[in-house]
């Protein structure tokens, strides 16, 4: 007897209205279990209201979905019981401490006083919060109380785990501390859905991501599937005075696979980077300044969009 | 032959039932209080302390015993009613800027609801643990009261259960309203205008039929004057049985309608 793994989440034409606006518009999605999948998307693409359809905290407009292999409508706690949720915004309960944040939320999903107790000491340190254990929440940093969302998310041992935007507003290393905490979740086979606007976040995090803007999915793939599918290896980045950039456009898009104007500079599609600066600078085209990087997901959006993920 | 399925659950989490789930909210809420309580003690306990000193033996020197006061002491006559007023006061806080808060600003509501909990049980959560609170608290204005001596026997632990009834009946109530509010501007309108006429016309302190015979309406539709008959007139033992269950039939139907309603109201809002 073989055994198919079901994926935990499989959405098909799944919609969400508010009022006559269509928030998401027929999407179809599969996560199985054990990936990190992202959406990756600006704001308003509709990812916080596809998760909160998965979470099973906003009923569906129309479409089918299943989480876990159960229909929200009908067994909304249930999953909800064998899920974890990290929402955009913190919901801490900031007038308590850290740790019983940790204790009450637990005691929700039906966990004893004891198991809560020791897993509350767990994943403090897990979320190295364990020195502020004791504190109130209310005057922790943005990145600490991130964490300790993270850290609520997990009390009751999820199957899934979903993260909406995990690290939008927090600095550099505050970032760089919590993708290595999510980095060890996904090693311990934790499924991961994640949603954010920073293209290195799902290139880091994800193993499989759709691209998501104005409700619909514009493409499917890895990180790597998609850069080869929809961008070129390199990118050539140029910067003109203010001005100058309109009269070089003409100029320059011969040299290049594809050629993406943006108001500040000029973004060159090809193989070699080096390659063109030099046909660029042949031609007698001086920028201020130039760079040769490896394509993004970033030129993945704006190729499939035509418009950038954060402006 | 292939089997498809979602592999068995990790997971240590579990739906629980819905009166356990009430439960555990108003655990939280608990929790919460004992950190919390000294920001409230002056409103909840101080204050109608206060109020009953200075009324109830302050001004109440000056009254003489008489039929408006049931052949009583002002402030014998005063206390049962005063629980009430008390109730209602008590319960405002706690069902408008507690719950927006929880909805708006601490957004402690939809931390909850992501868990097994649905939004109706943390609405019977919330209710619960005001009227909960609003037992406690009268307890213990009954206790001091009865220290200060201003009361008049057993009987008076009957206005506590009426005055707790009427103190749940506005709470479920105002809950449910505030669970359709977007912004807090409305809060100090229904102190103002409902709350403090509500305690101050009701008849606690001085006779209806001092009034103007067209307010009296706007009287009755109170939890406030239905507690307050009640819990006067079983101190006192002037209650008939038919005015009795009058009054315990408006009060219990208000919290019968608030509950309705804010379990509805709550899901509108939480469920979206
Ligand atoms: N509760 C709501 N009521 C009305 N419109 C909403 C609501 N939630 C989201 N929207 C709208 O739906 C669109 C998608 O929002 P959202 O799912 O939050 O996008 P994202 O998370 O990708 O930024 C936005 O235009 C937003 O204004
Ligand atoms: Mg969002």
């Amino acid at each position: 007897m073989t055994t198919v793994d079901l994926p935990l989440v499989r959405a098909s034409g799944l919609t969400k209205h508010f009022g006559d606006f269509e928030a998401v518009r027929g999407i179809d999605v599969e996560v199985r279990r054990g990936e990190a999948f992202g959406f990756l998307g600006p704001n308003g693409a509709g990812k916080s209201s596809t998760m909160r359809m998965v979470a099973c905290t906003s009923p569906r407009t129309g479409g089918d979905l299943r989480v876990l292999g159960m229909d929200p409508d009908v067994d909304g706690p249930r999953i909800r019981s064998r899920i974890g949720v990290v929402p955009q915004e913190d919901n801490l309960d900031t007038e308590l401490t850290a740790r019983q944040n940790l204790e009450v939320y637990g005691r929700y999903f039906g966990l004893s006083r004891a198991h809560v107790r020791s897993k509350a000491v767990e994943l403090l340190d897990f979320a190295q919060l364990a020195d502020r254990a004791d504190h109130e929440v209310e005057p922790l940093s943005g990145g600490m109380k991130r964490r300790l969302t993270i850290a609520r998310s997990l009390v009751n041992d999820p199957d899934l785990l979903l993260l909406d935007e995990p690290t939008t507003g927090l600095d550099p290393q505050a970032r760089h501390l919590l993708w290595d905490r999510l980095f060890r979740l996904k090693q311990s086979g934790v499924t991961l859905i994640i949603t954010t606007h920073y293209m290195d976040e799902a290139e880091q995090l994800c193993d499989r991501l759709v691209v998501m803007d104005g409700g619909r999915i514009a493409a499917e793939g890895s990180p790597q599937d998609l850069i080869a599918r929809h961008s070129t290896r390199e990118v050539l980045e140029l910067r003109f005075a203010p001005g100058d950039q309109d009269a070089v456009v003409p100029v320059v898009t011969p040299l290049a696979d594809r050629v993406e104007v943006l108001p500040d500079r000029l973004l060159l599609y090809t193989a070699d980077g080096d390659g063109v600066l030099d046909a660029v600078h042949a031609r007698g085209v001086r920028p201020l300044s130039s760079l040769v990087r490896r394509s993004s997901l970033e030129d993945v959006f704006l190729r499939l969009t035509g418009r950038t993920l954060v402006d | 032959m292939t089997r498809t399925t979602i592999p068995a659950s990790r997971s240590t989490g579990v739906v629980v039932g819905p009166v356990r789930a009430t439960w555990l909210s108003v655990e939280s809420h608990w929790l919460w209080y004992r950190r919390n309580w000294r920001s409230s003690a002056f409103s909840t306990f101080l204050g109608p302390v206060l109020f009953l000193l200075a009324m109830g033996f302050g001004f109440g020197s000056q009254v003489r015993p008489g039929a408006a006061t049931g052949g009583l002491s002002y402030v014998e006559h005063l206390v049962p009613a005063l629980l009430v007023t008390t109730a209602i006061q008590n319960a405002n806080f706690d069902s408008t800027y507690a719950v927006f808060s929880a909805f708006k600003w601490s957004k402690t509501y939809w931390g909850a609801v992501a868990t097994p909990l649905t939004p109706g049980q943390v609405f019977a959560g919330q209710l619960t643990w005001n009227a909960l609170r609003l037992g406690a608290s009268l307890a213990v204005f009954l206790a001091v009261a009865g220290l200060l001596g201003a009361l008049t026997g057993p009987a008076v632990l009957w206005a506590w259960v009426f005055a707790l009834l009427a103190g749940t009946a506005f709470s479920a109530v105002v809950v449910a309203w505030t669970a359709t509010r977007r912004t807090d501007s409305a809060f100090n309108g229904l102190f103002r205008f409902v709350v403090m006429p509500m305690t101050l016309f009701t008849g606690a302190f001085f006779p209806m039929s001092d009034l103007p015979s067209w307010t009296w309406p706007l009287a009755w539709i109170t939890p406030a004057w239905h507690g307050i008959e009640l819990s006067r007139g079983a101190a006192f033992g002037t209650l008939g049985p038919v005015a009795l269950l009058g009054h315990v039939a408006y009060l219990s139907a208000l919290v019968v309608v608030g509950a309705v309603l804010g379990r509805r109201y709550f899901t509108r809002r939480l469920a979206v």
